[in-house]
């Protein structure tokens, strides 16, 4: 009887350490997203993708508490914002640097790392903040197994924005203009599409993207600057597992590294300081490896 | 009035020019060829209507100055360019290849109508819409690249070498669908070839360019009759 | 202006600047002022190595604030809890920063340019939280680091005696230090070495078909720059007497690089003024509205300078003095601003691009 009530309990406790990766993993996944549009677009990375969430985030912040907006209405809205942001920073910075080589791109998104950490810095102060959250905090008893709703919340919504991100990209005309620029510039030129505005929107997608990430982790971390930090650079580890070119592997690669995360964190003492340096670790072998990652394709050196 | 106008267009790649004040017509409605050896700027002279090549001088279509557009803002005044190679988009399927060359256009009713009418031509291609586009072959992919050009219903075509790498017979299709094309749509159609025969009998009027210069103009019959012209490109 | 001409005005305005910098402490700055020059020293000499390996070997590293770290804590950890001298700690701590390079270096070998700076901000990322981990505490202090009683003492007595300040002390220690690093990394450029450092970062391929060995030139760059870090560090934890998990964070990281770029990647002095730059810009926008963020003028400048000057200020005025054709051998040839000729969308493949 006590084994069964043990195992029972170490099973619920397994189920909730999944279902627990698995929603930080819609949450990598969507960041991860994020970085691989962007990177499809121009092969470059945004450094500043993380920033640029969490400073959207603040918006969203600052529509709920001071605006006292409904947070149904809060999170399109700070969608559309965020949209209409990255298209800004696409057509306003990156442009005079889309054809500069790799150094130069580098410096310049960490410099809108800097920009954007400052400026959050300058508007809204280092203060930590607790975020509303929309959902009830008592657990959903499923099975016997309790899970919470942020957890429950966390994948549905990371899942219905990925699908729609996917349905954009297979069945949309603006969906398809946007692949065919981010990989045939020239030639979609000559077929009359803007490719420097489509550039421009894959910005604009990713920061949305990056902004329901944001909103999906400030209820359950607190809200400062700093928030999406190591978010940030798990979501760097899920897109080179899957590989920085796939939006599939960014999915998977971001399910992958959550659940990891959870049950390391879980079943090996003490490793949880270290999941950062594990995020280090797992970069730096799938790229000395497999630099293709798992689902992308190895990329000839962009000179 | 010709609906396409080149003159006094130089065309430099860094300090080498590949055209050297060039000026040609093309009437609306016809076909006309653009014949010479390798590098005699041929290809060039496509790019710098499309705008993929910076010029000198003065390009008019329709009567309206396009010299210095962007290549975006030249296919949306409606001349579509099949370049070199095709340019088809590998990665892609053959129906959004299609659906790329009708990108730019909202009339859904138009765009079927369209979609069917291609099938017309290429009987082959309803069956493949699914099929990446890497996987066929030379003469399908430049049936491809022609279908997708005809998707943006242009009002004039330049083909660069369409019978390039292709097999004779295949050659010979293509270029009975160029005419049906002509013939059917009035689509005005500027044709590179290094297949001097063959672009002699679709032409009506052609030009023979050396060295960035234009050597010899005239009609299709003038040329074919023209001595240096049958030595260099008709090998008799 | 002619060669010979040139050499005498540059080290002429060279030997000022140090005559200048000797006196300094001595005639001019206060005592606070002086432990801040100590610091722009020591950055200046982790910003030269990060140059010779960014701006000279074309690698991109974000992450030399690692090796900073390793060296900060060794110094710290000896003189706390070995008793050493901090002077003596120095070669020691850089020794295993250089390990730290040279092991980087192993996994940097297969990485390249995008790639590899990832990889390395990554690395500079997870430092606090190694840092923090709590089985490393015995070592480390934890979240509240190592204070360094005694950091600011020299060997010599010279403190002790009342001769030095100590602020003093450390200011020509790191100043001795960053002459010499400056000197031994004009050496090293100058030789072979710095012939085959630049092949690599002109172009891989053309560099191995000369026959340089990636390899080693790699190798031995990522441990040049790790040395350097490491003295850096040292030195940093001296300064401030402490090493905390935060101490060499991803902001160091940043401001190393800043400093790298607003100085001149691929110049030789530039590491100098990038280091001035890094360490007195947030000093001074503390002040007005950047209270709290030091971070959007190190972004601010770091965007404005790709735009306007890649080359950063000494690349800038190396130009402005028509010393193209030293610079183009010599720059990075990278950064690549709206300023230099942009390939036009023009310019035609021999063939057909082949779309991947």
């Amino acid at each position: 009887m006590a084994t069964e009530l043990f195992l029972a309990a170490s099973f619920q406790g397994l189920i909730q350490q999944l279902v627990f990766g698995i929603a930080t993993g819609g949450l990598f996944a969507s960041l991860a997203l994020a970085l691989v549009l962007i990177y499809r677009a121009m092969e470059t990375l945004n450094f500043a993708q993380g920033e640029m969430a969490t400073f959207t985030t603040f918006i969203a912040f600052t529509l709920l508490t001071s605006l006292h907006l409904p947070y149904w209405l809060v999170f399109p809205v700070t969608v559309a914002l965020a949209i209409v942001l990255g298209v800004l920073v696409e057509r306003v910075i990156i442009r005079p640097v889309e054809r500069a080589p790799v150094l130069t791109l580098v410096l310049v998104t960490i410099g809108l790392f800097g920009i954007f950490n400052g400026l959050m810095g300058i508007i809204w102060g280092y203060v930590v903040r607790p975020f509303p959250s929309p959902l009830p905090t008592t657990p959903i008893l499923l099975g016997g197994v309790g899970i919470s709703y942020q957890d429950v919340g966390l994948i549905a919504v990371s899942t219905v924005v990925l699908v729609l991100v996917w349905l954009f990209f297979t069945r949309t005309r603006v969906g398809l203009m946007m692949r065919a620029s981010a990989l045939y510039p020239e030639v979609s030129r000559l077929l009359g599409v803007r490719v420097g505005w489509m550039l421009a929107l894959g910005w604009g997608l990713a920061a949305g993207v990056g902004a329901v990430s944001g909103m999906l982790v400030a209820p359950i971390e607190v809200l400062d600057p700093n928030m999406m930090q190591s978010i940030l650079l798990y979501a760097f580890t899920a897109a080179v597992l899957g590989g920085l070119d796939s939006p599939v592997g960014a999915v998977v690669g971001g399910l992958a590294v959550g659940v990891i995360l959870a049950l390391v964190g879980t079943y090996i003492p003490g490793a949880g300081e270290l999941r950062v340096a594990f995020g280090f670790l797992v970069i730096i072998l799938v790229l000395v490896f497999k630099p293709g990652g798992f689902f992308g394709r190895v990329q000839v050196e962009r000179v | 009035m010709p609906l396409l106008e080149l003159e006094n267009v130089t065309a430099s790649y860094g300090a080498v020019k590949a055209l050297h004040d060039i000026s040609l017509n093309v009437a609306e409605g016809s076909v006309v060829a653009m014949l010479g050896a390798n590098g005699a700027g041929k290809t060039t002279t496509l790019r710098a209507i499309s705008g993929t090549v910076k010029v000198v001088g003065s390009i008019r279509f329709d009567d309206r100055p396009i010299t210095g557009l962007a290549p975006e803002e030249v296919a949306r005044r409606g001349i579509a360019h099949v370049p070199e190679g095709r340019g088809i988009l590998a990665q892609m399927t053959v129906l959004e290849n299609l659906q790329m060359g009708a990108c730019l256009r909202r009339d859904r009713a138009g765009i079927k109508a369209d979609l069917d009418r291609i099938f017309g031509y290429f009987p082959w291609m309803s069956g493949r819409t699914g099929s990446t586009a890497a996987l066929l072959s030379g003469g399908e992919q430049q049936m491809l690249a022609l279908a997708r050009a005809l998707m943006m219903k242009p009002r004039l075509l330049l083909l660069d070498e369409p019978s390039l790498g292709l097999a004779p017979t295949v050659v010979r299709s293509i270029f009975d669908i160029i005419a049906r094309i002509n013939r059917e749509e009035g689509v005005t159609i500027l044709l590179v070839e290094q297949n001097a025969k063959l672009a002699l009998r679709a032409a009506k009027h052609a030009y023979v360019l050396e060295v960035g210069e234009i050597a010899v103009s005239g009609s299709g019959q003038e040329l074919v009759r023209n001595e240096s012209v049958r030595k260099s490109y008709l090998g008799y | 202006m002619a060669g010979l001409d040139r050499r005498f005005i540059g080290w002429g305005a060279g030997a000022f600047a140090l005559l200048l910098a000797i006196l300094g402490p001595l005639a001019l700055l206060g005592k606070f002022t002086t432990l801040e020059f100590a610091y722009v020293w020591a950055f200046a000499i982790a910003i030269v190595g990060l140059n010779l390996l960014i701006g000279f070997t074309g690698q991109i590293s974000l992450g030399n604030s690692a090796f900073m770290a390793v060296s900060g804590y060794c110094t710290a950890i000896l003189v706390t809890r070995a008793g050493w001298s901090p002077l003596a700690t120095i070669p020691v701590a850089a020794g295993l920063a250089t390990l730290g390079g040279v092991l980087i270096g192993i996994p940097a070998l297969k990485l390249k340019g995008l790639y590899l700076g990832l990889a390395t901000f990554a690395l500079a990322f997870s430092v606090p939280s190694i840092i923090r981990y709590a089985r490393f505490d015995s070592f480390t202090g934890g979240s509240q680091g190592i204070f360094i009683t005694g950091a600011g003492k020299d060997p010599f007595g010279l403190v002790d005696s009342g001769q030095l300040t100590s602020e003093q002390w450390l200011y020509y220690l790191a100043l001795v230090l960053l002459v010499a690093f400056f000197l031994f990394t004009r050496a090293v450029l100058r030789s072979d070495v710095g012939r085959a450092l630049r092949s690599i970062r002109d172009g891989e391929t053309v560099a191995v078909a000369h026959g340089v060995n990636l390899t080693y030139y790699k190798t031995l760059a990522f441990a040049l720059s790790a040395l350097m870090a490491g003295v850096a560090g040292s030195l940093d934890a001296m300064a401030t007497s402490y090493v905390g998990p935060d101490s060499f964070d991803i902001n160091v990281a940043f401001a190393l690089l800043v400093g790298a770029a607003v100085g001149g990647l691929g110049t030789q002095v530039g590491p100098i003024l990038g280091a001035v730059f890094s360490v007195w810009a947030p000093i001074y926008t503390q002040r007005g509205i950047f209270k709290s963020s030091p971070a959007i003028v190190f972004g601010l400048f770091l965007i404005l300078l790709m735009y306007f000057m890649p080359q950063g200020a000494v690349g800038g005025f190396y130009r402005l003095l028509g010393l193209r054709d030293r610079i183009r051998a010599r720059l990075v040839a990278a950064p690549v601003g709206p300023t230099s000729p942009q390939p036009t969308p023009a310019d035609p493949p021999p063939h057909p691009r082949p779309d991947p």
